[in-house]
C-alpha cells in the first residue's frame, strides 16, 4: 500500500491542479490574448507589436474604455501548429474577449479557421494575408495594420515612376511573400528580370545572390521581415552589390532591424503606410512616448499594435463599457472612430484598413540615427485589391 | 540463475493492476466534469495525453520489449493524421475510411522501412529510422496541396455520422482504443509471439540456432507498432483540427522515446505514465518559470541516469523480476 | 545556368562540407573511440557561435573570437567529461540519445536566459568583407577563407591522427579499446582529450559560422542532424569517412537546393517549384544515406571491427 500511496496521490494532485487551473477563469476583466513572434529571428518584431500595443493601453489610461483590462502574452514561436493550440486554449480555457497581433502570415493563416468558427473578436496588428481579405474575410477580423499587398504595391507604384524596366523579386516562399511579390507586380509595369521564392528563416542566401547577379536587374525588390532581412543585405553586401543596384523593400530594413544594421541599409526603400517622421501629434506623442519607455525607435510594428489598443478603447468606450455585447461591439470597431498614428484610416467592409501609402528612404534622422525618411506618397486613401471578392 | 526468458512473466502484483486501473477511471471522468462544468478544454487537454500515451505504447512495443531504437516513428503519427488531411482535402470525409486507410498506408510503408532498416543494428538503426523520418517529413513538406510546411488547417474531420468532430466521442473513443491496445499489447507480450521477440534482444544468434528466425518477427512488431503510432496521428488530427510536418519532426520521435523511458521500457503500463508524466511535468513546470525547457532537461538526464526503471518500474513491488532495461551495449 | 552560378555553388557546397567536417570529426572520434553517442554535439557548436560573437563585440577583434571561443569550447568539452558525462560511456546507445537530448533542450534554454531571445549578430573582420576573385567569379572572401582554413585545420588533423604519439592512441583507442587500456595507457585520459578535441573543433565550426548566420537558440539541431548523416554515411570512427562524407553532404545539399528548383521551373510555377525544390534537395541527401546503408551498413570507409 505504502507504495502506491505516492503514485496515487500525485495523480490525484495533478489531476487536482489541472482543474483548478481552470476554475479560475471568470472574472469581470475585458481579456485580451495577444500573440505574437517573441522568438527566433523575427523576435524584435513581435516585441516592438507587444510593446507598441501595452503603450497605447497605457495611453488608453490602463483601461479600455473604463474598463479592467487583462492581456494574456504567449509566444507562437512561428510555428502554425503550436500557434493553433495556444489560440485553442485562448477560446476554450482563458475565454478571451478578444484575439490580438500575429505577427506571421502563415500563422495567421493556421489559426483563421477557429477564430471564425468560434467568431471571436480577432484584432490584427500585422500580418493580413489576402485569402482573409478576398474570400476567407469574416465579420469579426479587424485588420488595423494593413493588408500585405498594399504595402507592395505602393512600391511597385514607385518602381515605375522611377522608370526602372528590370526588377528582380525575392520574397520567402509563404502567404505573405507572394502577397508582397504579387502587390509589387500588380502596379510595376516594367519587367521582370527574376522571381525567386526562398526558405522562411533561410539564414544563407548566397545561392540566391548569385543568380541575382547573373541576372543583371535594374533594381532588387524584396521582402525579407526580422533577421531574413539583417542576413540578407549583409549577404548582399559581401557580395559586393550594395550600392551597385538600388535596393527596394517592404517590411524588411526598419526599426525592428535597423540597429543591427546601422549603416549597411543606408540608401534602401521601402513602402508603408506610416512613417516615423509623420508630424501629426497622435504619432508625434507616440513616437516621443516610445523612444522615452523603451529606448529605441518603433517600427511599423509598434505603430500598428498601438493603433490597435487606440482602437478598442475608443470602441469600448463608444458602447459604454458594454463589451459583452460582441455585436455592439463589434460595429463600434467598425466604426474605426479614432486617431489613428499614420493620419486617415478607415475601414472597408472586409474589415481591412483604406490608408496612403507612402515610400520612405534608410537615411539618418535628426539625431543622427539610422531611420526611415518620408520620401513621397504613392498612392492616395488606397484600398486592398481584395475586397471584390469577399461576400460579406 | 533461471533464465529469465523461459520464466514466465509474474503477474504484475496486484497494486500495480490496482493504480493503472485507477488512473483509466480518472481518465474516464474527465468526459463527466467537462459536461457538468461545461469546459470542452478539459478533454483536449487530456485527450492530447492519451494521444501520446497510445503512440508511446506503440513505440514501447518495440523498443521496450524488442530493444528496436527507432528515432523515426513520429512520421507513422504524422501518416496516421496526414491520412485524414489529405483524404479531407479530397472530399472524401467516411471516418472508417479514413481510420482504414491510415493503417493500410502505414502498414504499405512500414513494411520496406522495416525491412530495411532491421538489417542493421545499434547505431546505424537508430540513424537509419532517423533518415526515413527526415524524408518523409521533406516529403509533407513539400506538398503544397496541402499547406505544406505550414500545415492544414481541417475543413472536414473524419465522419461518423452525428458524432463527426464531438469532442467527447473523440475522447471516449480514443480512451477505449487505448485500452483495447493495452490488452492487445498485454496478449501478445505473453504469447510465443511475445517471446520470440524478446529472447531476440537478448541473444539473436541463439534464437536463431535453436531454429526460429528472428527477423520475421520483429518486422511484424515494427509494422504494428508503426500502425498503433498512425492509430493515435489519426486522433490527433480529428482532436485538434490541424495537422502539419511538425507532427513528424525528429523531435518529437525523441519525445516519444523519452515518454517510454520514463515510464518504464519493456512494461505494458509504463508509457502511459510516461507520456502523462511528461506532459504533466512540462505543464507544471510552465506554470513556475518561463525556462522551464532547462529543469526539463535537467530532469530527462537524471531520469536517464538514475530511473532506469522508469516511473513505473519504481512502483513495482521489490523482489519482481522486473523486464531488465534495455542494457545490452548494443554496437 | 552559368558557369559563374555552378562554379559559385560547388565552392558554397565545399564551404559547407567543411564546416560539416569540422563537426563530423568530432562527433565520429568520439563515437568511435567511446562508443558514445552525442546529441548535445550541436549544442556545443551553438556555444562556440555564442562565445565568439560576445568576444568579437567585447574585444573588435575577429581572430581573438575565434581562436577564443575554440579554446573555451574545448575546455567546456573536457570539463563536461569530467563533470559527468563519463557515466553514459558505459551505458546502452539509447540511454545516451535520450540523455543528451535533454542536454540540448537545456542548453538551448540556457542560452536564451543568457543572451535573450533574439539573435546576435557577429561581423565578418573588414578585411574579409568583400568579395575575391576565383576565375572570374566574385566569391565572399570570408567563405573563402572558411574553406581554407577548414582544409588547414583537416590537414592539422590528419597530422595529429597519422603522425603523433597521440594520434597512434586514439587509432588504436578506436581500434581496439580494451587492449589500448591493457597496455597500461590512461584511457580515461585518453576519452577526454578525444571529447574535448571533438568539441573544440565543434566550437570554431560555431565561430566561423557566426558572421554568415544568425546566431540563435537551437542553431545546432539542423547542423547536427547532417553531422549524423555524414558519419553514417563516412563510417563511425573514421575521420577520412568523415572528410569525404562532409564534402559529398555539403556539395548534395546546397548544389540540390540551387538547382533542383532551377530543374523544376521548367514544369511549375517559381512558388511551387521554389517550395518543392529545397525538399526534394533535401530528401536527396536522406535517401542517398538510405541507399548507401541499406547495402553497407558500416558506411563507406568503415574501420576495421574492433575488440
Amino acid at each position: 500500500m505504502k507504495k502506491m500511496f505516492p503514485s496515487v496521490l500525485s495523480a490525484s494532485g495533478a489531476l487536482l491542479i489541472a482543474a483548478l487551473t481552470w476554475v479560475g477563469a471568470a472574472n469581470a476583466q475585458f481579456k485580451v490574448g495577444f500573440m505574437a513572434t517573441l522568438s527566433g529571428p523575427a523576435a524584435a518584431l513581435g516585441q516592438d507589436m507587444y510593446d507598441g500595443f501595452m503603450l497605447g493601453l497605457e495611453h488608453s489610461g490602463g483601461q479600455f474604455g473604463g474598463v479592467e483590462v487583462e492581456v494574456i502574452r504567449e509566444d507562437d514561436q512561428l510555428k502554425p501548429d503550436l500557434a493553433v493550440q495556444t489560440v485553442n486554449r485562448f477560446i476554450e480555457r482563458d475565454q478571451v474577449d478578444v484575439v490580438a497581433g500575429v505577427t506571421f502570415s502563415n500563422v495567421m493563416m493556421a489559426i483563421a479557421k477557429p477564430l471564425a468558427d468560434s467568431n471571436t473578436i480577432f484584432m490584427g496588428t500585422n500580418a493580413g494575408p489576402a485569402p482573409l481579405a478576398g474570400e476567407r474575410c469574416a465579420p469579426n477580423f479587424f485588420f488595423v495594420s494593413y493588408q500585405n499587398d498594399q504595402q507592395a504595391e505602393g512600391v511597385g507604384k514607385y518602381a515605375t515612376n522611377q522608370g526602372f524596366k528590370n526588377v528582380y523579386l525575392m520574397a520567402p516562399n509563404y502567404q505573405a511573400g507572394k502577397d508582397a511579390v504579387g502587390g509589387f507586380k500588380r502596379y510595376y509595369k516594367g519587367d521582370v528580370a527574376g522571381e525567386v521564392y526562398t526558405r522562411v528563416n533561410q539564414p544563407d542566401y548566397s545561392a540566391e545572390i548569385a543568380q541575382l547577379q547573373a541576372a543583371n536587374p535594374d533594381a532588387v525588390y524584396v521582402f525579407y521581415p526580422g533577421g531574413m532581412g539583417i542576413n540578407f543585405i549583409k549577404q548582399f553586401r559581401q557580395a559586393g552589390l550594395l550600392g551597385k543596384i538600388p535596393l527596394l523593400s517592404v517590411s524588411s530594413f526598419d526599426g525592428s532591424t535597423l540597429p543591427a544594421l546601422k549603416e549597411t541599409a543606408l540608401g534602401a526603400i521601402s513602402g508603408s503606410f506610416w512613417g516615423v517622421d509623420f508630424d501629426n501629434p497622435v504619432n508625434q506623442k507616440f513616437v516621443t512616448a516610445f523612444e522615452n519607455k523603451y529606448g529605441r525607435i518603433p517600427s511599423q510594428y509598434a505603430a500598428q499594435s498601438y493603433d490597435g489598443a487606440m482602437l478598442l478603447n475608443s470602441a469600448i468606450k463608444k458602447i459604454g463599457g458594454q463589451y459583452k455585447d460582441k455585436n455592439a461591439l463589434m460595429a463600434a470597431l467598425r466604426a474605426a472612430e479614432f486617431d489613428s498614428v499614420r493620419g486617415d484610416f478607415k475601414f472597408n467592409k472586409n474589415g481591412f484598413p483604406i490608408h496612403n501609402m507612402y515610400v520612405f528612404e534608410v537615411a539618418p534622422d535628426a539625431k543622427g540615427r539610422v531611420s526611415h525618411k518620408t520620401l513621397q506618397m504613392t498612392l492616395p486613401a488606397h484600398p486592398d485589391s481584395y475586397v471584390g471578392q469577399c461576400p460579406l | 540463475m533461471a533464465d529469465p526468458i523461459t520464466a514466465p512473466i509474474p503477474v504484475r502484483a496486484d497494486r500495480r493492476v490496482w493504480v493503472a486501473g485507477f488512473l483509466m477511471v480518472l481518465f474516464a471522468l474527465v468526459p463527466l466534469y467537462a459536461w457538468r462544468a461545461d469546459d470542452v478544454y478539459v478533454l483536449t487537454y487530456f485527450g492530447r495525453m492519451l494521444i501520446f500515451a497510445l503512440a508511446a505504447v506503440g513505440l514501447n512495443l518495440i523498443l521496450g520489449f524488442g530493444a528496436m531504437a527507432s528515432l523515426g516513428h513520429a512520421m507513422y503519427f504524422g501518416f496516421g493524421a496526414y491520412t485524414v488531411g489529405i483524404l479531407s482535402t479530397w472530399g472524401l470525409t467516411n471516418g472508417w475510411l479514413h481510420l482504414s486507410l491510415a493503417l493500410a498506408v502505414t502498414a504499405f510503408i512500414a513494411i520496406p522501412v522495416g525491412w530495411i532498416a532491421l538489417r542493421t543494428r545499434g547505431m546505424a538503426f537508430i540513424m537509419i529510422t532517423l533518415a526515413f523520418a527526415q524524408l518523409f517529413f521533406y516529403v509533407f513538406v513539400s506538398l503544397r496541396a496541402f499547406g505544406g510546411d505550414e500545415g492544414l488547417s481541417l475543413t472536414e474531420l473524419s465522419g461518423f455520422g452525428a458524432l463527426t468532430g464531438n469532442k467527447y466521442a473523440i475522447y471516449l473513443s480514443l480512451l477505449i482504443t487505448l485500452v483495447l491496445v493495452l490488452w492487445f499489447t498485454h496478449r501478445l507480450v505473453k504469447s510465443r509471439f511475445g517471446l520470440v521477440l524478446r529472447a531476440s534482444r537478448h541473444n539473436e544468434s541463439r534464437l536463431n540456432a535453436l531454429g526460429t528466425a528472428s527477423q520475421p518477427y520483429r518486422l511484424v512488431a515494427y509494422v504494428l507498432s508503426a500502425q498503433i503510432c498512425a492509430l493515435a496521428g489519426f486522433f490527433m488530427a480529428n482532436l485538434t483540427g490541424f495537422v502539419s510536418p511538425s507532427l513528424m519532426s525528429w523531435l518529437i520521435s525523441a519525445e516519444f522515446m523519452v515518454m517510454v523511458l520514463l515510464g518504464g521500457m519493456g512494461t505494458v503500463f509504463g508509457p502511459v505514465i510516461g507520456a502523462a508524466g511528461l506532459l504533466l511535468i512540462e505543464d507544471g513546470l510552465k506554470t513556475v518559470t518561463e525556462h522551464w525547457p532547462l529543469v526539463l532537461g535537467a530532469l530527462i538526464v537524471l531520469a536517464v541516469i538514475w530511473l532506469r526503471q522508469g516511473l513505473w518500474g519504481l512502483m513495482a513491488p521489490s523482489g519482481d523480476t522486473k523486464a531488465s532495461p534495455v542494457d545490452q551495449g548494443e554496437h | 545556368m552559368t558557369l559563374n552560378l555552378f562554379l559559385g555553388q560547388a565552392l558554397n557546397g565545399l564551404q559547407f562540407g567543411i564546416l560539416l567536417f569540422l563537426m563530423a570529426a568530432g562527433l565520429t572520434l568520439v563515437f568511435g573511440i567511446m562508443s558514445f553517442v552525442n546529441l548535445a554535439h550541436g549544442s556545443l557548436y551553438m556555444f562556440g557561435a555564442y562565445f565568439a560573437a560576445t568576444v568579437a563585440s567585447y574585444s573588435g577583434s575577429f581572430v581573438l573570437a575565434i581562436f577564443s571561443s575554440m579554446v573555451l569550447i574545448f575546455l567546456l568539452g573536457a570539463a563536461i567529461d569530467r563533470a559527468g558525462l563519463s557515466i553514459l560511456h558505459r551505458r546502452s546507445h539509447l540511454d545516451q540519445v535520450l540523455a543528451t537530448f535533454g542536454l540540448v533542450l537545456f542548453s538551448n534554454e540556457l542560452v536564451r536566459v543568457v543572451w535573450g531571445n533574439a539573435p546576435i549578430y557577429m561581423d565578418a573582420p573588414d578585411y574579409l568583407s568583400d568579395a575575391v576573385n576565383i576565375f572570374g567569379l566574385n566569391y565572399p572572401a570570408y567563405r573563402f577563407a572558411i574553406i581554407v582554413a577548414g582544409l588547414l585545420v583537416a590537414l592539422g588533423l590528419y597530422l595529429l591522427i597519422e603522425r603523433t604519439r597521440i594520434g597512434m592512441l586514439i587509432r588504436a583507442g578506436a581500434s581496439n579499446r580494451t587492449m589500448v587500456s591493457a597496455l597500461g595507457v590512461n584511457i580515461a585520459w585518453l576519452n577526454r582529450f578525444v571529447f574535448a578535441l571533438g568539441a573544440g573543433l565543434a566550437g570554431l565550426a560555431g565561430a566561423l559560422v557566426g558572421p554568415i548566420l544568425s546566431v540563435e537558440p537551437g542553431m545546432g539541431e539542423p547542423v547536427l542532424i547532417l553531422t549524423l548523416v555524414v558519419i553514417v554515411i563516412g563510417g563511425i570512427g573514421s575521420i577520412r569517412g568523415a572528410f569525404f562524407g562532409a564534402i559529398v553532404v555539403g556539395l548534395v545539399d546546397t548544389m540540390g537546393r540551387v538547382f533542383v528548383p532551377i530543374w523544376l521551373r521548367a514544369t511549375f510555377d517559381p512558388a511551387m517549384a521554389a517550395a518543392i525544390g529545397p525538399a526534394l534537395a533535401s530528401m536527396l541527401v536522406y535517401l542517398m544515406m538510405a541507399v548507401i546503408l541499406a547495402f553497407k551498413p558500416e558506411g563507406l570507409f568503415p574501420l576495421r571491427a574492433r575488440g
